[in-house]
């Protein structure tokens, strides 16, 4: 099953290789990884994606409370939340394809942030599945660069993650 | 008045605060500030080793013989790597320690500098923590914060890393009286909810067990263990990390399970129907396959202070995250409190099935041998030593067959490397044992490949005066690679034919030892006698012993727990 875990973690160097390298040293897998720095300059928040059985992820939740500098962590999955990707695509935009691809645009709620007379940059923001579903209905022969920041993730109403 | 003092001083200063008699390490040039103030004074005293392998296993083998933390020093680069095997092993064995690395100066950091390694990356999958001191300022707190968690919850090696220049620079000094991190909060006390569902399960057992691992030694638990098990009743094992932790001449304990545990431990362990597992893991060598130790329904209690360790392996149905000497406390109470007792009629049948397993007697075998056998010389070193040493070994058959016929009533007396096996762990650690127990027996169990993976000890001992007594059990042989290649690998002795060796009596006597080789099963004892009469001089036993002689019980790799090779 796919888990969205949460973490927070002392804001120093290398806090973010040990947890890099207990995945790596343990074989767990990670699908997505992002972190920076919170509002409290001395923590940083980190947001993994993984994919393994539930009692994998429990030895991952129990692994990464071991590490030193992990201040607090929580599997989102157990709960509501929501999380949410940025993408942005740069496609090729020439003579017709300019005005579909804006509309394609549109209904994805996207903006179009960088614009030249051949190409348009495409932000695109939202649960990975969207992101997806974007990409495979625009003609994939347009498109020339694509970056993913992975998904980000926070629990709805009073789940809350504080230090 | 200029009270400042140089990052140097107040690496010592604070080894001093924390109450550090000895260190073990090797100078060089990212240290030699360290040094310089270690030269200056008398407090903390300095054990220079041949090899920084040997200082950290030394370090290692002072803390598992103490409960104190040991503390190596090592240099950048070269310093760091060859201590890395000490590390790892340490780290296996959750043995507090604390590693003071050199580094190259904060400005030549990553500049590929002389004796530069990422001291950081290339311990970080082997510590349970490790820091870089860039700022100074931060140099004592951040010993305070390597000997705290070294120290705490599950105990574990600290690999504090000081640039050359942060050794040079001053400011003012002072010692933190604690440190609190908001991210590391070990716990001691169990849930008392949880230790109630285990009380519980525990008088309901029909054969009932109790498997205490390393958990019990690292927190000094074996009184607490000792009581509970005397208390109820219950048949206890006890893994290779937990020896000492329960007596193993009480009429209660069926001795060590696992690979080479024994038939009645490793049958009781398979079909008791309640579990009580103390500071223990259930790793591969100890119940071999899982999915084989399921075969059999049982319910599993399971104390360990962490709680990665709960559930890794092995399913349980009572988790207990608590220190296991203050669990057993709270346990005991509990049940002392119960009107009820265990079912005395099912635990009678089921200590007649474990005796008739023991009267299997798996450990025997030919006492009448012309060719010295060496199950013989450990149980001859035990009667010997009146089971009141101090033994360490190296890894392999000997260490199997010192477990297995050593019988170990004391906590803290069997030091050994069960994690990782480490080949040379023995004499440096036995060093360790030593200066940790300076009028203590201590003795080396070891193999004639083995003691050669650390042999330049020698020369720290004959420095040191160290009156250790070296049991070489010598078959000419990696005898454990050469048992596995004679079973699994159609007897092709790929590689583990020792060839070549060195007269170990010349050797030791070239060291300034005292060298004795013994050939007879006759002999072995006057031998060991005489050796053990040389207080004060160390004694390299050669024990010329059986080549071929195997470990038995043996569970093969992938093999469950009554799936035992039996002699």
């Amino acid at each position: 099953m796919r888990h969205i875990i949460s973490l927070l973690m002392e804001n120093e160097a290398g806090a973010l290789s040990r947890v890099a390298g207990l995945f790596s040293a343990r074989g767990y897998n990670i699908e997505s990884l992002t972190v920076a720095p919170t509002e409290d300059p001395t923590l940083s928040r980190m947001t993994l994606v993984t994919v393994d059985s539930d009692d994998v992820v429990e030895q991952i939740t129990k692994q990464l409370n071991k590490l030193i500098e992990v201040v607090k962590v929580v599997d989102l999955s157990e709960g509501v939340h929501i999380e949410r990707e940025l993408m942005l695509v740069k496609v090729r935009a020439v003579d017709k394809g300019r005005d579909e691809i804006k509309r394609l645009v549109d209904i994805f709620r996207g903006h179009i942030i960088d614009v030249t007379d051949k190409s348009y940059t495409i932000e695109l923001t939202g649960p990975g599945s969207k992101l997806d579903a974007f990409l495979n209905t625009i003609d994939r022969s347009t498109i020339l660069e694509t970056v993913r920041t992975g998904a980000s993730g926070i629990g709805r109403g009073e789940r809350i993650l504080k230090a | 008045m200029d009270t400042d003092l140089t990052g140097a001083e107040i690496t010592i200063r604070c080894l001093q605060e924390e109450g550090v008699d000895y260190i073990f390490g090797y100078p060089g040039g990212a240290v030699l500030f360290i040094y310089d103030e270690l030269f200056k004074q008398d407090k903390v005293k300095h054990v220079l080793v041949r090899h920084e392998q040997a200082a950290v296993h030394a370090a290692d083998g002072y803390a598992r013989s103490s409960n104190k933390v040991g503390v190596a020093l090592v240099t950048s680069g070269p310093g760091v790597t060859n201590a890395i095997t000490g590390i790892a092993t340490a780290y296996m064995d959750s043995i507090p320690m604390v590693i003071i690395s050199g580094q190259v100066p904060t400005h030549a950091i990553g500049l590929d500098a002389f004796q530069e390694v990422d001291a950081i990356g290339i311990t970080r999958p082997c510590v349970k923590h490790n820091f870089l001191v860039k700022d100074i300022a931060e140099l004592a707190t951040t010993l305070k914060k390597a000997f705290y968690i070294a120290s705490t919850g599950r105990p574990g090696p600290v690999l504090v890393d000081i640039p050359k220049d942060v050794s040079q620079q001053k400011v003012p000094f002072s010692y933190p009286e604690s440190v609190s991190l908001r991210s590391y909060h070990p716990v001691t006390k169990g849930h008392s909810g949880q230790i109630k569902k285990a009380a519980q399960l525990i008088l309901e057992g029909k054969r009932p067990m109790v498997y205490a691992g390393g958990g019990v030694i690292l927190s000094d638990a074996a009184p607490q263990l000792t009581e509970l098990v005397r208390m109820l009743g219950f048949p206890c094992t006890n893994t290779l990390m937990g020896l000492g932790g329960f007596p193993a001449t009480d009429k209660h304990s069926v001795g060590m399970l696992g690979m080479h545990g024994t038939y009645e431990a490793n049958m009781a362990m398979q079909h008791c129907d309640v579990l009580i597992a103390i500071g223990a893991r259930f790793d591969d060598r100890v119940i071999g396959n899982p999915k084989h130790f399921f075969n059999e329904d049982r319910k599993i209690i399971h104390i360990d202070i962490d709680p990665s360790s709960i559930s890794k392996r092995v399913k349980v149905d009572v988790p207990i995250v608590g220190g296991v000497s203050d669990v057993l406390v709270e346990l005991i109470k509990q049940l002392k409190a119960r009107k009820t007792k265990p079912d005395q009629v099912s635990l009678k049948a089921w200590w007649k099935q474990i005796d008739l397993w023991r009267a299997r007697d798996c450990l025997k075998y030919d006492r009448a041998s012309t060719i010295i056998k060496p199950q013989m010389v450990v149980e001859k070193l035990y009667q010997v030593t009146k089971g009141d040493a101090f033994i360490t070994s190296d890894v392999g058959q000997h260490q199997m067959w010192a477990a297995q016929f050593y019988k170990f009533d004391k906590p803290r007396r069997w030091i050994n490397s069960g994690g990782l096996g480490t080949m040379g762990f023995g004499l440096p650690a036995a060093m360790g044992v030593q200066f940790a127990n300076p009028r203590g027996a201590v003795a080396c169990i070891t193999g004639e490949a083995s003691i050669q993976m650390c042999i330049q000890e020698l020369s720290t001992c004959k420095q040191y005066g160290l009156p250790l007594k070296i049991i070489n059990l010598n078959n000419r042989y990696m005898g454990m690679v050469r048992q596995w290649q004679e079973f699994f690998h159609g007897n092709r002795y790929a590689e583990s034919y020792m060839n070549a060796l060195p007269n170990f009596v010349k050797l030791a006597e070239s060291y300034g030892h005292v060298g004795m080789k013994i050939e007879q099963p006759g002999d072995i004892e006057g031998a060991l006698k005489e050796a053990f009469k040389l207080k004060d001089r160390l004694v390299f036993m050669d024990f010329i012993t059986d080549q071929t002689e195997n470990v038995f019980p043996m569970i093969p790799g992938g093999k469950g727990l009554s799936e035992m090779i039996l002699v």
